[in-house]
């Protein structure tokens, strides 16, 4: 699968995540309290919202609309109501840049 | 039968259940709901603007199954004996439990004046199904009452077409939850929308295609509908001999009067240790409820601490609320023209509440960390939290490093 160039790696703030569109698929990629990078998908499994608008604390992000939490390394659904997990993307760092295999 | 035996098969029974599972209790567990199919979701039921009516499973038959979770749906526990731990059961059978969860929801109030049969209620997926079937383009809805399921069903019957009428008892909309600047604003929205309000509006009595109301004056309507909040479902508990106030009372481990019998959910009135009750009717509280009652089920000794905290949808605007949000709020947060975060302070300082209404979740993450700066026992300043330049993150990194 081939790795695209998401972002800069300054354009997400420790923790925190952005939306990444791509290719009609849309994505979240988040930057840990240690400054390592992940990649899920972009809606909640729940109702298919963004999780864009999410707060990310340490390795969780919870959903905007209902406070589902995931962990963002594995998308492991980590809190009710989500019950179906997330997928995760390979994602390394290269220059500055922010590259995901989706 | 023996094990833990929960009645209701609701968001905090099913929670309940699979939360005292996940302890890693051992024995039986029955869950028993007097509706049929799987357990849903009860607030996609009001905002149904698309017209099919979502019936949104909390979770799948492989789900209970693999917990090891018994589910006798369309069977209504009719009876139960403290004394002997035995319940009696709608199909004529009966059974016995070791620890007992009343998770019995609550039912929807009805008018008390003439006719008051015409006016559907809203709280099953059959209930949503009888509503929107009716819901025709160019037809005229009347709402009674002004609260959240009454104003979130006003948008979508609104989004479908019809012409919406809320008529409210009260001086304003949303009167017992939400601030009433939010209220205020929604309002707003709501007319934008052509919806009309009649505030001060008392019903005389209602018919099959019309309302009379006090004054004499006639509104036609082919869909009549009362929101006027619920009353929690005691009947079972209150047979048993259990103390009920305004709800199944229970302490802050869930626990009701009864040895081995606990509530939670819509149904349950918390006494905090401070001696006041509070009953919640919100999504949140039936997961957060549950899931401690299902701890304690299995064994555990958890005590109830959670924020209340809510969400509506109306339109395109998204509501939460989460905290104490009675009174005046001491700082007012405008984010953008159409997100304001509203917070209120204790004599302290410190926060208690903060509301939020914006487009789509932009209200959300602000709303979040609230959230979290209560828990923490955060104390500010109107100043700070009127000012958007305060990152509200970095307020509580500060605490917790203090
Ligand atoms: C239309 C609608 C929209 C809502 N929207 C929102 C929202 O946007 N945000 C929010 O925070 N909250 C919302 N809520 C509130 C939320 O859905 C409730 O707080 C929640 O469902 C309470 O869960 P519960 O399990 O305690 O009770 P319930 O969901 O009422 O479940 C109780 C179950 O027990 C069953 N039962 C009762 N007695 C017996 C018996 N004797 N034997 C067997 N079964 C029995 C009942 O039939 C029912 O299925 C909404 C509610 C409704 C109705
Ligand atoms: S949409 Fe994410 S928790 Fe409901």
């Amino acid at each position: 699968m081939p790795w695209i160039d998401a972002c800069a790696t300054d354009d997400i703030e420790t923790e925190d995540l952005i939306r990444f569109d791509h290719d009609g698929r849309t994505f979240a990629i988040y930057r840990s309290p240690d400054d390592e990078f992940f990649c899920t998908d972009g809606l909640c499994t729940h109702e298919q919202v963004h999780l864009a608008d999410g707060l990310v604390m340490d390795y969780e992000i919870e959903c905007p609309k209902h406070n589902a939490t995931f962990d963002y390394r594995t998308g492991e659904a980590k809190r009710a109501p989500a019950c179906v997990n997330l997928n995760t993307y390979p994602v390394r760092t290269e220059g500055g840049r922010v590259l995901i295999e989706v | 039968m023996t094990g833990i035996v929960i009645v209701g098969a609701g968001e905090c029974g099913t929670r309940a259940a699979l939360s005292a599972r996940e302890a890693g209790f051992e024995g039986a567990i029955t869950l028993f709901g007097q509706e049929g199919g799987m357990p849903y979701e009860r607030p996609p039921l009001s905002k149904s603007d698309a017209g099919a009516v979502v019936r949104r499973a909390i979770c799948t038959e492989d789900t209970l199954d693999k917990a090891g979770i018994e589910y006798r749906q369309n069977i209504a526990v009719t009876a139960i004996s403290p004394e002997t731990s035995r319940l009696s059961l709608s199909d004529g059978s009966d059974a016995s439990y070791t620890r007992l969860l009343l998770a019995t929801g609550a039912s929807p109030r009805l008018l008390d004046c003439i006719g008051s049969e015409h006016a559907q209620v809203l709280r099953s997926y059959e209930d949503a199904r009888a509503i929107f079937s009716k819901a025709v383009t160019g037809k005229s809805a009347v709402i009674i009452g002004a609260g959240l399921i009454g104003l979130e069903l006003a948008a979508s019957l609104r989004k479908l077409g019809m012409s919406a009428c809320v008529l409210e008892l009260g001086p304003r909309a949303l009167g017992r939850a939400v601030p009433e600047i939010l209220a205020n604003r929604l309002v707003l929205r709501h007319r934008a929308e052509g919806v009309n309000f009649r505030f001060n509006c008392q019903i005389d009595a209602i018919a099959s295609d019309h309302i009379l109301l006090a004054g004499g004056e006639c509104l036609p309507a082919d869909l009549i509908i009362a929101a006027i909040g619920v009353t929690p479902e005691t009947e079972l508990a209150r047979q048993a001999g259990l103390d009920c106030n305004n709800g199944i009372c229970v302490d802050d481990q869930l626990r009701s009067s009864a040895p081995d019998i606990f509530a939670a959910g819509d149904c349950a009135a918390l006494r905090r240790p401070d001696g006041t009750i509070q009953r919640f009717e919100t999504w949140r509280n039936a997961r957060d409820q549950g899931d401690l009652a299902g701890r304690n089920l299995a064994g555990a000794e958890a005590r109830f601490s959670a924020l209340p905290w809510f969400w509506s949808d109306q339109y395109d605007l998204g509501l939460q609320v989460v905290g104490d949000v009675s009174g005046a709020p001491s700082a007012r947060r405008t984010i953008s023209p159409d997100n304001d975060i509203l917070f209120w302070l204790d004599a302290d300082g410190r926060l208690i509440g903060a509301a939020g209404l914006g487009t789509g979740r932009s209200a959300a993450k602000d709303i979040a960390l609230a959230e979290r700066l209560i828990e923490a026992g955060v104390s500010s300043s109107s100043e700070v939290l009127s000012d958007c330049t305060h990152n509200l993150k970095f307020l509580l990194k500060c605490a917790k490093a203090a």
